[in-house]
């Protein structure tokens, strides 16, 4: 992969800005949009996995003890996987904060 | 051998683009402009061209079926004029930044309303900062030669960028004048065929006019406006080896008279002849007068522009263009600010005139010059005149 996009000089854009590689949108740090982050109780979690199926960034993932999690590279802090949570084990925090 | 033919201007211009063997013409067509794509139409009808020709139901779609035709990698042609230009104009800037070699014929004309099919440089003015390369040419002979040269500089591989080559409406586009036709075997030599490394293949797929977010829209840009700066090389190159290979020589900024002049005159396109005819007659009558005509507009030719007129004490700029409420002619506003610095510079002085096909004749020339040289010594309350208004 080439350079993440907040590394890319001027010098890198290519021929008339043609992207020659498949794939790089993953590089697209949506994260940045958003004003509030998801927190997590996970003692509450059954690990039903609604929220990964919820997320219209598709940026949650099960972490090394099977409990979900957004990316938060990705992330855009919609709080869709805070509200569809059943055991609420999601809320949403101002990022200042 | 070359051969010297009496023809309209426009289809010597449609003629250009089947001698540089264009693979794709998509145009509508607008007044003055007609004659070009009309002809190319009956080119590639009799089979004289072997050529893609998409008539198209707005310049919007001409221009857009261009940026594909040229991202498949054929060479390709379009013209239009005034109006239609207007109506282009969001894709122009797609062209560019895309870096698609499109070539075109801008038959200059002033913009509506009041309604006008007449000439002048209202159009250009609009999409000065499109990004692409702007050639204005002066009579017929110029307007075959640079859409030649057109070709070639657009598609070098340094270059990849659109170019409009600008032809002053009915002063050019509609006059028959003799033009020395290149043979053709003499065309192909100077114009290679087009390699497009990155064309649209569905075997070497690539994603094209892509979407950029605040974090690398900046870098882009630098990149775009550095690269039409570095340009300006390879147009000299290409002039200098047209005028090696045809005999023809052609410049970013042109002089007449003007190396020691104290007074100097500048204009664009078809009137500087007749501005070299009034510096003739006041020559003639003993006063220190010479033309400074730009050809190449953008890239803006600053250094030669500058060492053009560095030894005038008046600069007197005639624009065929307003810029409304601002400071009066683009040409004249940009020419003061590539002098604005230097330390030994002319008094620059603004006349806006030829508007919508009003004629500015030989007296007309040697009018301005007299007025501009009382201007700068007497100074004016208006920051432009408008030449010839009836008061």
């Amino acid at each position: 992969m080439t350079k993440r996009e907040n590394e890319i000089t001027w010098k890198d854009v290519g021929v008339g800005g043609i992207v020659e590689e498949a794939g790089n949108a993953s590089q697209y740090e949506s994260g940045t949009w958003r004003s509030q982050r998801p927190t997590y109780d996970f003692s509450r979690c059954i690990k039903c996995g609604l929220c990964q199926l919820f997320c219209p960034e598709g940026c949650i993932e099960q972490n090394a003890e099977g409990y979900f999690e957004a990316n938060m590279y990705y992330c855009k802090g919609c709080g869709i996987c805070a509200r569809e949570c059943w055991t609420k084990v999601i809320t949403m925090v101002e990022e200042e904060e | 051998m070359a051969e010297r033919v009496g023809i309209e201007v426009s289809l010597a211009v449609a003629e250009a683009a089947m001698m540089a063997n264009t693979d794709v013409v998509a145009a509508y067509p607008i007044t003055p402009q007609t004659h070009i794509v009309e002809h190319l139409a009956e080119l590639v009808a009799d089979g004289a061209l072997d050529a893609a020709y998409i008539p198209v139901e707005s310049e919007h779609s001409a221009m857009s079926a261009c940026l594909g035709a040229s991202a498949a990698g054929a060479r390709t042609f379009t013209a239009t004029a005034g109006q239609g230009l207007e109506l282009m104009h969001e894709v122009l800037y797609v062209a560019s930044n895309m870096q698609l070699p499109v070539v075109m014929a801008v038959a200059n004309r002033a913009l509506s309303s009041p309604l006008s099919v007449w000439g002048d440089h209202s159009d250009v003015m609009s999409v000065r900062d499109t990004g692409w390369i702007q050639i204005f040419v002066e009579n017929g002979q110029e307007s075959l030669d640079n859409v030649l040269c057109a070709f070639r500089i657009a598609e070098d591989p340094r270059v990849l960028l659109p170019i409009m080559v600008h032809l002053d409406g009915f002063y050019l586009s509609h006059v028959i004048e003799p033009i020395v036709y290149p043979e053709q075997s003499e065309v192909d030599k100077f114009i290679p065929p087009f390699k497009y490394a990155l064309r649209l293949d569905t075997d070497n797929p690539v994603s094209m006019g892509t979407f950029a977010p605040p974090v690398v829209y900046s870098e882009t840009k630098k990149a775009q406006e550095l690269h039409l700066r570095s340009t300006k090389e390879v147009i000299l190159e290409c002039w200098r080896e047209f005028g090696k290979q045809f005999g023809r020589n052609y410049c970013p900024v042109e002089s007449y008279h003007a190396e020691d002049a104290s007074i100097l005159m500048l204009t664009m396109g078809s009137f500087s002849e007749t501005a070299m005819t009034a510096v003739d007659k006041l020559r003639g009558e003993g006063m220190d007068v010479g033309l400074v005509r730009l050809r190449l507009w953008r890239p803006f030719p600053f250094e030669e522009l500058r060492e053009a007129v560095k030894n005038a004490d008046v600069l007197i700029v005639l624009d065929r263009a307003i810029s409304y409420g601002g400071p009066g002619g683009p040409v004249c506003s940009e020419i003061r600010s590539a002098l604005y610095n230097e330390v030994k510079k002319p008094k620059v002085v603004g006349f806006v005139g030829g508007l919508g096909g009003r004629d500015i004749t030989v007296a007309g020339f040697e009018d301005i010059i007299k007025k501009g040289l009382d201007i700068s010594q007497n100074g004016s309350e208006e920051e432009f005149e408008i030449y010839g208004v009836r008061e």
